[in-house]
């Protein structure tokens, strides 16, 4: 069986098979697979017994279900009115330079995403990020090039 | 300026309170009428924003007869400026959980669920691990009662609360016609309490305290004490605990930097304060107390004067754009023209007059949109192009 | 039990039923509040907000659609506040819609545009957004053309597509300003599980959703010397064409069309309903040997309901959703198609014309059938079976276009050879149709007496109802049909598709236990079909069912067998129903496809 297939099986078991049970299944698949491919929306309106448009037109309203293929790690800056105001474009800038991609690009090892989000809710620590589900706040371009380069350096001992 | 208009702080929410138990047992051995009398006479309104009776709404939905009803807690915070909800959600979770349960008991219902915004993803270990505590508890003292957490997945508008219903049916998350409201038909059509975080953390202190503990503070119309979010241009941005009914100079006087140009009050959909106006500006819910006052989630954010209220507006208006959930037309085409609008004038593409008509575009938001989100856009809009005209245009 | 509520509108008091919409209860007191979203085919969706109401009290205004009336409720449908948020929502729309009028199929028929027209609209200064969108327009499918610059996204063919249809090929996507309408990641139509019945397009208030035209080929075709040109008109374009052209609906304009189409220059006028005729006698002849097969021979490989197959956009719905059950399907070709393979052989020999030479035009009240006569197996004839299908619509324009003044046009009738038809024929055109001139034959062929129903009228399987069921017991049966003595002959009706799906759903769980079932794609039948003139309402629908079952009466024969045609047909051509030539010529195949 496709492992992506077994996974959203695993995922329908779990959590049930009925409409509700919809938004829980699509976190699963992209929690494992980073976004939604076709695939995994054919199978999961398969599995739920659902058109699959309707698969598609819930999961493209929500900005955290992704739907093109993403990097292993999705950074997502936060763009709302604190955090533009407490220098975000310079932590977009650092980390541009950094990765070598632009917002909405992925990095060519398929390793990082950069994407821009709505209020992440630490006003009070802007700037902000997330990496993935991990919250980064009061972010300079010093200290985004530290935690970036901690991810860096774990992609390479994983790859060793 | 008298007395009940200085800012006050207050100490209820994050006061740790290491009886939780004995208030939820005390509690619900209380008849439902007993507790929604409690909670009318505290005159807690809710906290998200829209500020709505609390007792009341507990009382209509308790009213209807279900044999499945539901208790929810909207912990979507995505309001611009506004983190409270996530800090009550990982210091004091059971005060939250323990209103839940009472709301359960009051309404009549066996299952509540915590609808978490996607962004606070990493609150699920502890906030699990606190609800399996609270339900070990609840199967001890025979309450039957489960609490699940629901996670959303980006979408500032699950935070209205028929968008959260159809969200957590798994659709996508539109808002829905009212009437029907939620005490009727909620969550899978069941009658469904949804409440904030913020005002069902009320709650306990409320059963613990007595309503008048909690009516004491504050002033008429606007009891209690509330969150506010604190940031922006400011030395202490955070989050702080106050009575209602402050007024905004004795706010700016406490967090500004000594510069402040404008607050804007509760967040993206609030309204904007310039300077001039700080005096006659209480925070609280309804009736004229200095001049005017302001419903508020409790976002508070603050600018000093190096900021421009067009990048403000401007930051907004994108928000809004890309939130709005897009089905009806006011909302989603209104955001847009209002954007466009406002770069067209800067640019000298449009003239000034052309401000006038997006005010009267914002009106027609207001009056027609389907939901509080495109209802509101008009007021950080009017507030902002209003009072800072020439910001807009040069 | 519903009571009565006291309400006024615009100072006018009325009495509703409670629970009547704002939007009913103005039209009960004569006011009309404009709308978009607001269709009577389907639920309330409220998000357009053109039909706001002040109501006294209330701060906000409200959506007449969506909002109850309530006791003592006082509504303002005309304040200057309504006027001026109302003209401005419109204005709004119209500058995310890509308004070229003039060059838009729906130009004149288009509901934004009569809006922009009732409240002059005349100084729009909102910035244009259409250019700033990517706006796509989808012509990849022969049936359905879908242009996205048009769509003020109502969402009527999005809940069209599920509540009368149950497919759901449409979907909303996305959210704020980049929501739209779509399918599954973006694809064409063509490529997705569209039935291409056309009820979206029926149900577009805009020109966002139109069938894909064939006017200029077809004037082009008749313009041609060298080509003769002939064409077919099915039964329930009758009881339709005649609301594009000045009649209230359900009036019957069949001779005017005859005359009408005479006039545009086809070379020969014929009807669809001769093939209706002869399907009877096809399918007819093909139920009573599924269920020799099944009763007497056991045979496993024969399937039980045999489904109608003169639907096309059933035909393809079953193809994507239950493609294991095909066998159910009757191998019958639909009228149109068999009226095509008979053109380009039967009519081109006794006419001694050469089939290349004949293009073979159909009127519809159907887009699927567009669909259906471009599919590969649809060449039976050795040439295109049906070259161009013109809808219901498109047939007006043309007689429009030719400047023929249709209300005083004289009667003329249907060309010979496969120009005549009976009562049974023409009931094809309304739901349970079918069915009941299946039953007058094939009762009366097993039986040699007429069916028991007063004046042949077999009401049980007419009406609107969405799935009818009927029984017919058999007594005394001709010799040749003894197995069948005291079967009671099961019967099912089933029209839009959202419950052919109940039928389907029946079978695959194995709990149907009927013998026959009609089975057709659109609300109430072909009257109510894709092509049909727009707006369509359960009204609508009703009057034109009862102008097809006036035409049926008035019929001089009523059963298929009876057309005289029909019995020279089999005498000088295909021999017998189910002949080696009946199979080449009018039987086909189905093909599964993707659900997904």
């Amino acid at each position: 069986m496709n492992p992506v297939s077994e996974l959203i099986k695993n995922l329908a078991d779990q959590h049930g098979r009925n409409r509700h049970n919809l938004l829980p299944i699509l976190q699963g698949v992209v929690e494992q697979e980073k976004y939604l491919s076709e695939f995994s929306m054919v199978e999961i309106a398969r599995e739920l017994d659902l058109p699959a448009s309707e698969v598609y037109g819930t999961a493209t309203f929500y900005s955290f279900l992704e739907y093109k293929k993403m990097g292993k790690y999705i950074i997502r800056i936060c763009k709302t009115i604190t955090c533009s105001m407490k220098g975000k474009n310079q932590i977009l800038l650092a980390i541009e330079d950094m990765l070598k991609i632009h917002v909405g690009e992925t990095t060519p090892d398929g390793n990082f995403s950069l994407l821009q989000t709505n209020c992440l809710g630490f006003c009070h620590k802007a700037p902000a990020m997330l990496v993935n589900s991990e919250v980064y706040t009061d972010l300079t371009p010093e200290k985004v090039r530290e935690v970036l380069s901690s991810y860096l350096k774990k992609q390479k001992e994983e790859k060793v | 300026m008298t007395a009940s208009y200085q800012l006050k702080r207050a100490d209820f929410i994050f006061k740790n309170e290491n009886d939780w138990e004995q208030v939820l047992q005390k509690s619900i051995s209380r008849s439902p009428q007993d507790l929604i009398n409690e909670l009318i006479s505290s005159e807690l309104k809710g906290r998200g924003g829209a500020g709505f009776p609390t007792g009341l709404k507990w009382k209509l939905t308790a009213e209807v007869s279900d044999s499945v009803k539901y208790v929810i807690c909207n912990a979507d915070e995505g309001e611009p400026g506004t983190f409270k909800d996530r800090e009550i959600l990982s210091m004091v979770p059971y005060k939250v959980l323990t209103g839940m349960a009472v709301c359960a008991h009051v309404i009549g219902a066996k299952e509540g669920y915590i609808y978490l915004r996607g962004e606070y993803f990493f609150l699920l270990p502890e906030l699990n691990k606190s609800i399996r505590e609270f339900e070990y508890y609840c199967k001890e003292i025979n309450l039957d009662f489960t609490i699940r957490i629901f996670m959303g997945s980006g979408a500032y508008i699950c935070g209205e609360e028929t968008a959260l219903f159809e969200s957590m049916e798994g659709k996508r998350g539109e808002p829905r016609n009212k009437p029907p409201y939620p005490s009727n038909y909620g969550y899978m059509g069941k009658p469904t309490v949804i409440n904030n975080v913020e005002t069902l953390a009320h709650t306990f202190t409320i059963f613990k305290y007595g309503a008048k503990r909690f009516y004491d503070l504050g002033v008429q119309y606007s009891r209690g004490s509330k969150l506010f979010s604190v940031s922006g241009d400011t030395p202490k941005p955070g989050i702080y605990e106050l009575e209602l009914g402050m007024s905004l100079a004795d706010f700016v006087e406490e967090f500004g930097d000594g510069d402040t140009k404008a607050v804007q009050v509760g967040g993206a959909s609030g309204f904007l304060v310039p300077r001039k106006r700080f005096n006659e500006t209480a925070i609280g819910f309804q009736g004229k107390l200095v001049g005017i006052s302001l419903p508020t989630g409790g976002s508070m954010m603050l600018f000093n004067s190096s900021r421009s209220m067009f990048n403000v507006l401007d930051n907004y208006l994108e928000f809004f754009r890309e939130e709005s959930c897009g089905q009806c037309t006011p909302c989603r085409v209104g955001c847009q023209q209002l954007l466009k609008g406002i770069k067209a004038v800067k640019r000298g593409e449009k003239n000034a007059k052309y401000l006038d008509k997006l005010l009267r575009l914002t009106e027609t938001m207001k009056l027609t949109a389907k939901c509080g989100l495109g209802q509101s856009v008009a007021n950080s809009f009017s507030s902002i192009v209003e009072n800072f005209r020439e910001e807009m245009i040069y | 039990m519903t009571k009565n509520i006291k309400i006024s509108i615009n100072g006018i008091p009325i009495e509703v039923e409670q629970g009547t919409t704002i939007l009913d209860a103005a039209r009960q007191a004569g006011v009309i509040i404009p709308s978009l979203c607001y269709h009577k085919d389907l639920c309330i969706a409220g998000n357009c907000r053109v039909c706001v109401v002040e109501i006294a009290g209330q701060k906000r205004l409200a959506a007449a659609c969506a909002t109850p009336c309530e006791e003592e409720m006082e509504i303002l449908t005309n304040s200057l506040n309504v006027l001026h948020s109302r003209k401005q929502i419109i204005e709004l729309l119209l500058s995310e819609h890509n308004a070229d009028c003039t060059s838009c199929f729906k130009n004149g028929s288009c509901e934004l545009q009569k809006l922009a027209s009732d409240y002059k609209i005349l100084k729009q200064d909102f910035i244009r957004l259409v250019p700033f969108k990517n706006y796509t327009i989808d012509k990849f499918s022969p049936s359905i053309i879908k242009d996205d610059s048009k769509c003020i996204r109502c969402q009527r063919c999005v809940r069209t597509c599920a509540e009368l249809q149950g497919i759901n090929a449409l979907t909303v996507a996305y959210k704020g300003d980049q929501m739209k309408i779509t399918t599954f990641f973006e694809k064409p139509i063509n490529d997705v599980v569209c039935s291409t019945c056309g009820q979206c397009i029926n149900h577009c208030p805009t020109g966002a959703l139109v069938e894909r035209n064939y006017i200029e080929k077809v004037w082009d075709a008749i313009a041609d010397k060298s080509k003769h040109v002939i064409v077919q008109t099915a039964p329930a374009v009758r009881v339709g064409l005649g609301e594009e052209l000045g009649f209230g609906p359900g009036e019957r304009v069949t001779g005017k069309m005859v005359t009408a189409l005479k006039r545009l220059g086809f070379d020969a006028v014929m009807d669809t309903d001769f093939t209706a005729d002869l399907t009877i006698m096809e399918e007819g002849t093909e139920l009573l040997t599924r269920l020799k097969s099944v009763l007497v021979d056991h045979d496993p490989k024969v399937k039980l309901p045999m489904a109608t197959s003169c639907s096309p956009g059933w035909i393809k719905y079953i193809e994507h959703l239950f493609p294991d059950f095909l066998d159910h399907l009757s191998t019958c070709k639909s009228p149109q198609q068999m009226f095509g393979a008979l053109a380009k052989t039967y009519y081109a020999k006794a006419r001694n014309l050469d089939p290349e030479k004949i293009i073979s035009v159909s009127i519809m009240p159907c887009t699927a059938k567009k669909f259906e006569a471009a599919r590969p197996e649809m060449h039976d004839s050795g040439y295109r079976d049906v070259d161009y299908v013109l809808t219901t619509r498109e047939l007006a324009i043309m007689i429009k276009q030719a400047g023929l003044d249709f209300m005083k046009l004289d009667d003329s009738h249907f060309d010979r050879l496969m120009g005549e038809s009976t009562g049974a024929a023409v009931i094809f055109g309304a739901t349970g149709g079918v069915m009941e001139a299946a039953l007058r034959t094939v009762y009366e062929l097993v039986t040699g007496r007429e069916i028991p129903f007063k004046n042949l009228n077999i009401t049980p399987v007419r009406g609107m109802e969405g799935v009818k069921e009927a029984s017919v017991k058999i007594e005394n049966p001709l010799e040749e049909w003894t197995f069948l003595d005291g079967v009671e002959l099961k019967c099912a009706v089933a029209h839009g598709l959202v419950n052919a799906h109940k039928i389907m759903e029946l079978i695959r769980l194995g709990k149907a236990d009927y013998h026959f079932v009609e089975i057709m794609a659109c609300p109430g039948g072909c009257l109510g079909g894709g092509g049909q003139p727009i707006p369509t309402s359960p009204e609508i629908r009703k009057k034109r069912a009862e102008a097809i079952y006036a035409e049926d009466e008035g019929m001089p024969l009523r059963k298929s067998h009876q057309n005289p045609e029909i019995i020279k047909i089999y005498k000088d051509f295909l021999d017998h129903p189910l002949s080696e030539k009946s199979h080449h010529l009018l039987h086909t195949h189905y093909v599964a496809r993707e659900r997904f």
